[in-house]
């Protein structure tokens, strides 16, 4: 269960330049929602890949110990796709240089 | 080499755990992740405090990497089966590293830990044990491993496969999307070179595509497999995987691994770079 004084999304930025950066971060969740909040478990083992504006596979990362993922792109939009035991979710996501895209992905 | 012999499936693995003869080996770029559980019964390898030599950029000497295996009980007739995150890119890595100091029977697991953690089987985090042996390495094997002299000479003469994501091939990134953008290398790429990314090789559950699709991916982008290939990315792992496909799964010849790559190549004076697409 994710405490609720917790900042939602990602990885701390602290020590991420973000003037030069395009930052894509985010925490996974597995069930668990209260009042319309997704508050569900973090899943340490899911694989989110991240797809260019033409599907082209990217790059990917596991989720780490606290569900959390980060991915330094370019500028534009960029598809995810988040893999864990049994489930297969996609997005559509932006990524700008500046404001951290940062997101909570229930799945 | 074939599939049969250099790949092993993840039922192969839940069969062979207490196989004396196998030592299951786990190679992450994350070198947190075996802390955090691995197959039962494997060691692990630190990809850089392990395998590069720390003070030249090279491999670690042949007396190093016989102590490496010989302190891990890994015996020359030991069946070492790699396997790692991020689609086994530092597994692949290891393996060529294995079969450069000409390890008889190596194998990569197909899939690796990410198909091993999307079927939910199971990790542990006890470290075993392992009587230590008295490893006995081969002299290294160039022939799979390319040098920047030769990789300038193969422009436009023979097959060079850039393995790095279209962004990093355009010379938009400077290196994978999930690793910070840093670098004062030129961004680019060795002119001539086919950009045919090591992602194109795989699964979306990290097992590698078959025989057929594999073969068509190189020759559909224009790679003359009857003619040498060289092979490289950033800094060399990725394209082991690339590598592994050609020389391993598809049998051709004349395939080798330039390790030193774009973090080689982009630092050097006065080649010639190509940019865009």
């Amino acid at each position: 269960m994710r405490t609720c004084g917790a900042t939602p999304g990602g990885p701390s930025l602290d020590g991420v330049d973000l003037t030069k950066q395009s930052v894509i971060q985010g925490v996974i969740l597995r069930d668990g929602e209260a009042d319309g909040v997704p508050n569900g478990a973090p899943v340490v083992s899911a694989h989110i890949r991240l797809l260019d504006s033409h599907g082209e596979f990217t790059a990917e990362v596991p989720t780490n110990t606290d569900g959390q993922f980060r991915f330094f792109a370019a500028p534009g939009a960029w598809t995810l796709v988040v893999l864990a035991p049994g489930v297969r979710k996609e997005l559509s996501v932006k990524a700008a240089t500046g404001v951290p895209t940062d997101l909570v992905i229930q799945i | 080499m074939s599939r049969e012999t250099a790949l092993v499936t993840t039922d192969w693995v839940t069969e062979n755990l207490k196989n004396p003869k196998v030592v299951f080996v786990e190679v992450d770029e994350d070198t947190t992740l075996y802390e955090q559980g691995h197959i039962e019964g494997a060691i692990t390898f630190h990809w850089r405090d392990d395998l590069q030599d720390g003070l030249v950029r090279d491999l670690v000497s042949k007396e190093k990497f016989e102590a490496l295996l010989s302190k891990n009980g890994i015996a020359n007739d030991t069946t070492v089966v790699l396997y790692g995150g991020n689609n086994n890119w530092f597994a692949t890595y290891a393996y060529w590293y294995f079969k450069i100091y000409g390890h008889q029977d190596v194998r990569l697991i197909d899939g690796g830990r990410k198909l091993w953690e999307l079927k939910a089987l199971p990790l542990v985090k006890e470290v075993p044990a392992r009587a230590a042996t008295r490893y006995v390495a081969k002299e290294r094997d160039n022939s799979i491993r390319a040098f920047r002299d030769e990789v300038i000479a193969a422009i436009g003469t023979l097959n060079i496969v850039d393995v790095r994501s279209p962004a990093e091939f355009s010379g938009e990134l400077a290196a994978p999307a999930h690793l910070p953008q840093e670098g004062g290398q030129i961004k680019g790429h060795i002119p001539t070179a086919k950009n045919i990314p090591w992602s194109k090789a795989a699964n979306e559950d990290g097992t590698f595509k078959s025989e057929e699709e594999l073969k068509s991916i190189y020759v559909s982008a224009g790679v003359d497999l009857a003619k040498d290939t060289i092979a490289y990315c950033r800094i060399g792992e990725r394209s082991a995987f690339s590598w592994f496909v050609l020389h391993e799964l598809l049998g051709v010849n004349n395939v080798k691994n330039y390790d030193g790559s774009w973090t080689e190549y982009g630092s050097l004076v006065g080649v010639p770079v190509a940019v865009g697409a």
